[in-house]
């Protein structure tokens, strides 16, 4: 397709190290113009990997990537103009900052005032106005990351592959440094590929999220769809918390099917992934989209349920009750003045929508690393 | 603060009451000692093998007190004498007397040092010593004379002059070619005995180039190590260690088989027409065979260190460099060789250092032009014993050493060298 508004198209890709295994299966990914796609996977599920297949450092075993409509499959890396922030930075030590930001600018012959101008631009735009003569290794994490995000744009790439690059930090410079790659997407009108393995980051950052897994894109889509209606038991597993429910089709009434669970008790729920009656289901429900104590009636699914185990987090009460023959059903009661007083050991009734409950395959999957 | 007894501004006091700094230094000392304890052995050992030995060397490099030693009376009348006109009865009665006091040993050892100030000391000396006995008194002057007629030659009277202080630099100046003359005024040996000027030039022009080649081979093989897939730079490790397993003689040998005359090279280059068989290549026993062996011979304590700095380089600097646009030469010489160079300064200083002082491989295979400064120690130490010039080679050898160290701390920085 041609002509559309893509930038990256990653076409039938697979690619395999040893010959044996196939670390990624037949990709297949669009990137928009402008677009901050994530590609959200567990350890080892062959994320870097593809990006390294984007910035031309592993050739692809079968497929072709387009870049700009170009398949760049035979373009070396110092010719595909791609900017990338390694997951520990690369800042070259041997050089000061300002000479790390200026090697792409060196290297494309750029004039000394173009050169000036451009690092000091890039400094103030990462708020390091006044580090341009340290080294790497007189920065801190979190200066040394965004003199990384710096460098990887200050040659003013159409993309920019970032891996991970806030994985080193601790939990509040992640989040302040998240924010900052946002504004700074937001800003240059850049497309960002982002790697990683975090998936509050991925939901906070993200236009799109491709859940990745097993060399497979599993669900790709804006991170509230892959939240709210997760297509398959694995990203309802991996996104988010989730409660899981396993049992049997009983009932397909298109829209919805029956599935009966432990201790005998049929739920109701939204058919997205199953095959029909007879064939095996996992439940997935959000925590907060749970009911205690719900009005008799309102709800199609009530069940009663023990109160195992509370534990109080400030703005919510995280409690884990056994229902359905599932002891680690976790419901986050609110803790606002209407809600229920409940303490542990306490049999409760617990209930919630069809449409909240979604029906999936079985996961993880009966042949999962075939 | 409660607790706290101190004063604003006061000392800062322990619970206790004692001054905080009191405690800490008493807590610190502990400590101290233990380290003192630890450090210990390796300390004695390091005093007994070699400072000791590097004191005495120094001292021996300067030491000439034997003749003030064996010869008081004779060295004052020198100082009465006024170093021109003919030695009167005065100066061979002290001499007699001087020579009848002393220790034969002594005096043997006496001649040996006399006769590097003028040559003919040992023999004159060891004549009047056997003769000594058959003078009876007074006068000594015609006596001496006839017993040997270089006593009445001016010249080693005045060659006294030389040897009357107890500390002398004269090694030193031997060691580059001078000598102090009778009036201690320094000046230039005979053309025909000048070696060392010589010897050590050749010395350093040999562990320059040694040390150039071990470079420029080694570089390529360490990173070849560093980057293989384990499996094959274990391989190649086991290739780069092996000389260190050989015997040193057997790997020379080796190489004389090679390079000499009838060796394998020249056979090779006759057989394939690209030598005449009259023109064989002299590459054994002179100046080429000794820069090729050495090179082999030192080339892994530059392969190591190279290797073990390349080896903490990831190979994501490499990528970054061409994500950046870099091609991947500009990408080498700009982003990967600058973090070598604390590996390339600590090899090239180790073999530089390795090869100045080298011996055994010229000995064996540098013939007459590939001798270094080495072996002319060795031949001190051994055969001529003349310790003094072996011991002031050695210290000029040492603060050669020492400055190059220097000049690399303040080039490269000690503190960035990787060893290995
Ligand atoms: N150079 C390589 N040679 C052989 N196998 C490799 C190589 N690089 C990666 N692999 C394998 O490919 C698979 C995917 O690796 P990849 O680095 O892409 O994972 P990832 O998703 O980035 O994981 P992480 O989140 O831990 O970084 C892994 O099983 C890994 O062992
Ligand atoms: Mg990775």
């Amino acid at each position: 397709m041609p002509g559309d508004d893509y930038l990256v198209r990653f076409v039938n890709i697979q690619k395999s190290y040893d010959g044996e295994t196939l670390v990624v299966k037949n990709l297949n990914l669009n990137v928009a113009k402008s677009e901050f796609l994530t590609i959200l996977g567990p350890s080892g599920s062959g994320k870097t990997t593809c990006l390294m297949m984007l910035a031309g450092f592993e050739p692809a075993t079968h497929g072709e990537i387009y870049l700009k409509d170009q398949p760049i499959n035979r373009v070396p890396p110092h010719r595909r103009g791609i900017g990338m922030v390694f997951q520990n930075y690369a800042l070259f030590p041997h050089l000061t900052v300002a000479e790390n930001l200026a090697f792409p600018l060196d290297v494309r012959g750029m004039s000394k005032v173009e050169k000036a101008r451009r690092v000091k631009r890039a400094l103030d735009m990462v708020q390091l106005g006044g580090f341009g003569d340290r080294r790497p290794a007189q920065l801190s994490g979190g200066q040394q990351q965004r003199v990384a995000v710096a460098r990887s744009l200050i040659f003013d790439p159409d993309l920019v592959l970032m891996d991970e690059p806030l994985g080193a930090l601790d939990k509040n410079l992640r989040e302040q440094m998240q924010y900052k790659i946002k504004s700074i997407h937001e800003n240059l009108g850049v497309t960002v590929v982002y790697v990683t393995h975090d998936q509050s980051i991925a939901l906070t950052l993200s236009d799109r999220i491709a859940v990745f897994d097993d060399g497979v894109i599993q669900q790709c889509a804006a991170p509230d769809v892959v939240y709210e209606r997760p297509e398959n038991a694995f990203v309802a597993n991996f996104i988010g918390e989730n409660n899981q429910l396993t049992g049997t089709v009983v009932e397909d009434n298109g829209d919805t099917v029956k599935v009966a669970v432990g201790n005998g008790n049929i739920v109701e729920a939204k058919k997205v992934k199953v095959e029909g009656v007879g064939s095996p289901s996992t439940l997935s429900l959000r925590p907060e989209r749970v009911v205690v104590n719900p009005e008799p009636g309102s709800l199609p699914n009530v069940f009663p349920a023990k109160t195992e185990e509370l534990i109080y987090l400030g703005d919510h009460i995280r409690t884990r009750f056994s229902i359905c023959g599932n002891v680690d059903f976790i419901v986050k009661i609110p803790n606002s003045a209407f809600h229920a007083a409940i303490s542990e050991g306490d049999e409760v009734n617990i209930g919630w929508k069809a449409e909240d409950c979604r029906a999936l395959d079985v996961w993880p999957c009966p042949t999962p690393h075939s | 603060m409660p607790t706290s007894p101190a004063k604003p501004g006061g000392p800062l006091l322990t619970a206790d009451g004692t001054p905080l700094k009191t405690s800490l230094e008493r807590s610190l000392k502990l400590s101290k000692l233990r380290a003192l304890g630890l450090i210990f052995p390796p300390l004695l050992f390091l005093l007994i093998l070699f400072v000791i030995p590097i004191g005495s060397l120094l001292t021996r490099s300067i030491d000439d007190s034997l003749s003030n030693k064996v010869l008081p009376k004779t060295l004052a009348a020198f100082e009465r004498w006024d170093k021109t006109s003919e030695p009167d009865e005065s100066m061979f009665e002290a001499v007699y007397l001087d020579m009848k006091a002393a220790d034969k040993l002594d005096l043997s050892k006496l001649g040996t040092r006399m006769n590097y100030e003028k040559s003919g000391w040992r023999s004159l000396i060891k004549i009047t010593t056997r003769g000594l006995k058959r003078i009876d008194g007074p006068p000594y002057k015609p006596a001496m004379l006839h017993l040997n007629k270089r006593w009445g030659d001016i010249e080693f009277w005045q060659s006294l002059g030389a040897m009357k202080d107890p500390v002398t630099l004269g090694y030193y100046l031997k060691a580059v070619d001078l000598k102090y003359d009778g009036n201690k005024d320094i000046m230039k040996v005979n053309k025909h005995n000048r070696i060392y000027r010589m010897l050590w030039w050749r010395t350093f022009l040999v562990s320059m180039i040694v040390t150039i080649g071990c470079l420029i081979l080694a570089y390529p093989v360490a990173h070849l190590l560093a980057t293989l897939p384990l499996r094959l730079s274990n391989l190649l490790m086991i290739c780069v260690l092996m000389p260190f397993w050989t015997s040193l003689l057997v790997r020379i040998v080796s190489w004389m088989v090679m390079l000499q005359q009838n060796g394998v090279v020249n056979d090779s280059l006759v057989s394939l027409g690209v030598l005449d068989d009259g023109n064989r290549l002299p590459m054994m026993y002179n100046f080429t065979g000794t820069v090729i062996v050495m090179t082999q011979i030192l080339l892994p304590f530059m392969i190591l260190p190279i290797y073990s700095v390349m080896k903490t380089i990831p190979p994501s600097y490499m990528k970054a460099a061409q994500n950046l646009g870099a091609t991947p030469a500009r990408a080498f010489i700009r982003v990967y060789m600058p973090q070598t160079i604390p590996g390339i300064g600590a090899g090239c200083l180790l073999v530089f250092i390795v090869a100045i002082g080298y011996y055994i491989t010229p000995e064996l295979v540098g013939g007459k032009d590939g001798r270094l400064i080495g072996n002319l120690i060795a031949h001190h130490m051994q055969n001529s014993l003349n310790w003094g010039l072996a011991s002031a080679m050695g210290t000029i050898l040492l603060v050669a050493i020492l400055t190059l160290y220097w000049v690399y701390d303040k080039l490269v920085g000690v503190d960035n060298m990787k060893m290995g």
